[in-house]
């Protein structure tokens, strides 16, 4: 105690420095708004930085229970997602007329598989022979038409686009029947070759192209449009390019088209053959 | 002993009336303000115990606070300048030269030590009211360039005050 005393007494200016600068300061906190509201502002800082500062450690400690639980949820969340659910609903549009008879009805049906750059291309259709989908059948669509059925399973059908080698689609420009092929040495997504028009008829750049009414399709469905019409040399046939109205490269939603009097069609026209 | 009391009663009278009715109103561009009422810190004499000094330099920072409006302050800044003012003289002066001189004055201990001395001092005393008025580390240039340009303003006229009251004593 008394060593404490001589101490105090010996360097009396620092503890007097001390008492009285403490003394000045709480005043100068306590009246002052502006320190007052810095000292509060600073220390919140200092209080602040260091909690967020020993959170960001926490965080990253457990770092690989938040992704397990982060992953949990994706996984939890993709489920309830409408894409991962099989939409078993059809929606097939038919009228029911008693004046006229219905011909043609329409499955939608969302593409889930597509390829255009193939020289033979594919699409796969979420419509399969439990929703009344046939091998052969008609497929368009918003914009024009898109294809044959090729083959079909329970909930899924694949079909043979136009830009297909072997697709033969009757079409006509100005009421002339052509046959619309792609392929053929040319690998445009967007172009059609026409063919089998007769060299006197007059086809401007521009016309529209449709669908004959011969085949699956019902008749004059879009195509495109003619872009180039030229002559092959020595041949009676005009060479028509066409502009696709179908975009293959975003194509999502198609309609499938059930012609109702296929099979009487059909069946008639086999008795042609077996004459 | 009456003298040396009524003598540094009617400084410290003139030194608050300069401050805080005349140089308050004198700056350069916010960035020099004279502190002259330090120098009442500044010429007390050597044989002052260190407490009187220090409540004499807390009640003198105080008035300035008063009519300055910054309550705390002035009377931070005088308690530091009382600790450098007590260390300085420990260094230099001995002790027991204190009979010889009882005033830190220039006419007594000379110009070359006033000035240091002064300099010292008004240095601390300057630094710390600056940075308590800014109150933040993150505009130290600010702080050191308004504390070292307002130092010269006010040691030019300690020296000034202290030519004029000039009296030559036979050391």
């Amino acid at each position: 105690m008394r060593n404490l005393w001589i101490i105090i007494s010996k360097y009396n200016a620092f503890f007097l420095l001390i008492i009285f600068l403490v003394l000045s300061l709480v005043l100068l906190v306590n009246n002052n708004s502006y320190q007052r509201a810095s000292a509060w502002n600073s220390s919140n800082r200092l209080i602040g930085g260091s909690f967020e500062r020993v959170n960001a450690i926490k965080n990253y400690l457990s770092l690989g229970r938040t992704n397990d639980s982060l992953a949990f949820e994706n996984a939890r969340l993709r489920n309830d997602l409408k894409s991962s659910i099989f939409s078993d609903s059809i929606k097939q549009q038919t009228v029911t007329d008693t004046l006229t008879q219905q011909q043609y009805t329409y499955i939608v049906s969302k593409v889930v598989n597509n390829s255009i750059h193939q020289s033979n291309n594919y699409i796969t259709i979420n419509r399969g022979f439990k929703h009344g989908i046939k091998k052969g059948m008609g497929v368009m669509s918003a914009k024009g038409i898109v294809g044959i059925v090729l083959n079909v399973s329970e909930h899924f059908s694949t079909i043979q686009s136009i830009l297909h080698s072997d697709t033969r689609i009757s079409a006509s420009v100005n009421g002339n029947i052509g046959s619309l092929v792609w392929g053929e040495g040319n690998y445009d997504p967007r172009l059609a070759i026409l063919k089998d028009i007769p060299n006197h008829v007059i086809v401007k750049k521009g016309n529209r192209v449709v669908t004959s009414g011969y085949s699956l399709f019902p008749s004059g469905i879009e195509i495109g449009r003619v872009t180039r019409t030229g002559l092959k040399g020595g041949d009676s046939f005009l060479n028509i390019e066409i502009w696709l109205s179908t975009d293959f490269s975003n194509l999502q939603y198609v309609y499938v088209i059930n012609n109702l009097l296929s099979l009487e069609q059909e069946s008639l026209e086999a008795l042609n053959k077996t004459e | 002993m009456g003298r040396i009391i009524l003598n540094n009663l009617i400084r410290f009278i003139l030194l608050i009336c300069l401050q805080v009715f005349f140089l308050k109103n004198i700056g350069f561009y916010n960035f020099s303000a004279a502190f002259l009422y330090i120098l009442f810190i500044l010429l007390l004499p050597f044989k002052i115990s260190n407490g009187l000094l220090f409540l004499l330099a807390f009640l003198t920072g105080l008035t300035v606070d008063v009519f300055y409006n910054t309550l705390g302050l002035n009377a931070a800044a005088c308690c530091v300048l009382a600790f450098v003012r007590i260390i300085f003289i420990n260094v230099t002066v001995q002790r027991d030269g204190f009979d010889n001189e009882p005033d830190p004055r220039l006419g007594i201990m000379g110009f070359r030590w006033f000035v240091f001395y002064a300099f010292i001092t008004t240095f601390f005393h300057h630094l710390v009211l600056f940075s308590l008025e800014t109150f933040r580390f993150s505009e130290l240039g600010y702080i050191l360039s308004r504390t070292i340009f307002s130092s010269m303003f006010t040691i030019l006229l300690m020296l000034l005050a202290e030519f004029t009251f000039f009296r030559k004593k036979v050391r």
